[in-house]
């Protein structure tokens, strides 16, 4: 990539990320596929750290390898798995070799994983974690010692448009912000007037946000997001939508992509964010596909 | 507030006492007894379970409060027949076992948890239901938080207000429990002080945290 993602977040396009899930084992040429296949064809890709509190080939690792491949990796750092030493000296090794997107993450809980007896840490949250990244910029550590040779990053976060109740989730937004965060990516859209009515709200700060997409690739799916997964909650229109697809072979996943395409189109046409964030789940080889859906 | 603690596996119970025939047992009249886990019920009760499993019995008694120095004189009052067993198993909490531990030492009897001790709490009105009420963080938050721990409450133990996992007011763990910054928002709003929860909290002081704890109370000693 020739710009690094700020740039091209600074640079007034549209602009789009993407993500890579590391495997569970050390067979990482599935991995390595999809980051070549993506690389050149968004701003940036995120790295999940542990994702789901499930134990993985590391985000430090993967965000190294795609930097390697001449990528924009963005690393996700959670607080669930590291104390705040581990994580000063993940983010000063993150540095040296040319990473400077970091996302910062509190962590899903430990029971929701595959590792249900381990420890959580947690011993910093999101907003302590922002605002540790910009005192190792400063030059200082949280120990209050001198570094020999600070760090410098762009500094993302998480924020959950329509989470129920959405006003505390507002108020830590406005504390990350205050914190240092520079970028946004929500939790996954799909009722893009209420997204609206957030970006009014969230206009009013001089951050970059970028919108949440995930793939639905079944009605079945998306049900079950609305179940199970918080702040997410996908319009019985879509499920109506998705359901209407023929059985066969690839047909919903057809729609999924179709759907995808016309909610970054519509979100891109009316300027509504600065740009979106594509988690594909499993499905990274049809990110292009979502891509020229979308008339990108 | 009460230690709240719940029944060891019996299996974990036999696995202690694998090598002792003889067995005293003590109950607590407090907490234990209040969440059923070591009054005399439970203490009759585990009588008959060790007896089954081939042990014998050579006495019980429910102490007022275990962890009291009074336990001693309890302890020396029944010497006769506690010196009879071979190990002493404890139904009360983990700082019961401790004071039972400690007073039997003369008599080389072991002293054996028969309960998990698992949080200091509360009865929260619904029958039978207990809450955690304090971790012992050292840095009483409460004061910004309308009453409401978030160390104590949040599963993650956040300072800067509800993870994403968040549902309905309800936590990502466990959606039988509320939300911890759900709560201190609704609380704060109410109390017209919701700028409170718009402060930054900085990272903890774990040395707040002795582990393990020591604390010298300085008491100025009267003049006579």
């Amino acid at each position: 990539m020739a710009k690094s993602l700020r740039e091209a977040l600074n640079s007034g396009k549209f602009v789009v990320t993407g993500e890579i899930g590391p495997p569970k084992g050390t067979n990482i040429e599935n991995m390595l596929h999809h980051i070549d296949l993506l690389k050149d064809k968004v701003d940036g890709l995120n790295v999940t750290d542990n994702q789901s509190s499930v134990m993985r080939y590391p985000s430090l690792g993967t965000a190294l390898l795609i930097k390697e491949r001449t990528g924009e990796p963005i690393l996700q750092m959670t607080c669930r798995d590291r104390n705040r030493m581990a994580l000063e000296a993940d983010l000063l090794f993150a540095y040296t070799r040319g990473i400077r997107n970091v996302l910062c993450l509190t962590g899903d809980s430990i029971r929701v994983g595959d590792h249900n007896e381990a420890k959580g840490v947690f011993d910093l949250d999101s907003v302590q974690l922002i605002k540790m990244v910009r005192l190792m910029e400063s030059g200082k550590d949280l120990g209050g010692n001198e570094l020999d040779g600070a760090v410098e990053f762009h500094v993302g976060a998480t924020v959950t448009p329509e989470a129920n109740p959405i006003e505390p989730q507002l108020i830590k937004f406005e504390k990350k912000v205050e914190a240092g965060a520079e970028f946004f990516q929500t939790q996954a859209v799909y009722d893009l007037d209420k997204f609206r009515e957030f970006m009014q709200y969230a206009r009013q700060f001089e951050v970059k946000i970028m919108a949440g997409i995930v793939l639905l690739v079944s009605a079945g799916m998306a049900r079950y997001m609305n179940a199970n997964v918080p702040g997410i909650s996908v319009p019985q229109k879509l499920i109506d939508e998705m359901a209407s697809v023929p059985k066969g072979k690839g047909n919903a996943l057809k729609k999924g992509i179709e759907i995808a395409g016309r909610m970054i189109g519509e979100l891109k046409e009316e300027k509504v964010c600065d740009g979106v964030h594509i988690m594909a789940i499993g499905k990274e080889e049809v990110v292009p596909d979502i891509l020229s859906a979308a008339g990108l | 507030m009460n230690t709240i603690t719940e029944q060891k596996p019996i299996e974990e119970i036999k696995e202690y006492l694998d090598k002792d025939e003889k067995v005293y047992i003590i109950g607590c009249g407090t907490c234990a007894t209040m969440t059923h886990t070591g009054g005399k019920t439970e203490v009759l009760e585990m009588k008959e379970q060790l007896q089954e499993a081939g042990k014998e019995v050579v006495g019980w008694m429910v102490i007022p409060s275990v962890c009291d120095d009074l336990t001693g004189d309890a302890l020396r009052e029944n010497a006769e027949v506690i010196q009879k067993a071979d190990a002493i198993l404890v139904m009360s909490c983990a700082f019961g076992v401790q004071t039972v531990a400690s007073f039997a030492e003369p008599w080389n009897k072991p002293a054996y948890p028969a309960l998990n001790t698992l949080f200091i709490g509360k009865g929260n009105g619904e029958f039978g239901v207990f809450s955690e009420v304090c971790q012992q963080c050292g840095e009483c938050l409460l004061g910004w938080t309308g009453g409401i721990c978030p160390v104590t409450m949040c599963a993650k133990g956040l300072l800067n207000g509800p993870c994403g996992g968040t549902n309905d007011g309800k936590c990502e763990e466990d959606p039988d429990k509320d939300c911890a910054w759900t709560l201190i928002y609704k609380r704060l709003e109410k109390l017209g002080k919701l700028d409170v929860m718009r402060k930054y909290y900085p990272p903890r002081n774990y040395q707040k945290v002795q582990r393990p704890g020591r604390v010298l109370v300085e008491i100025e000693r009267s003049q006579e």
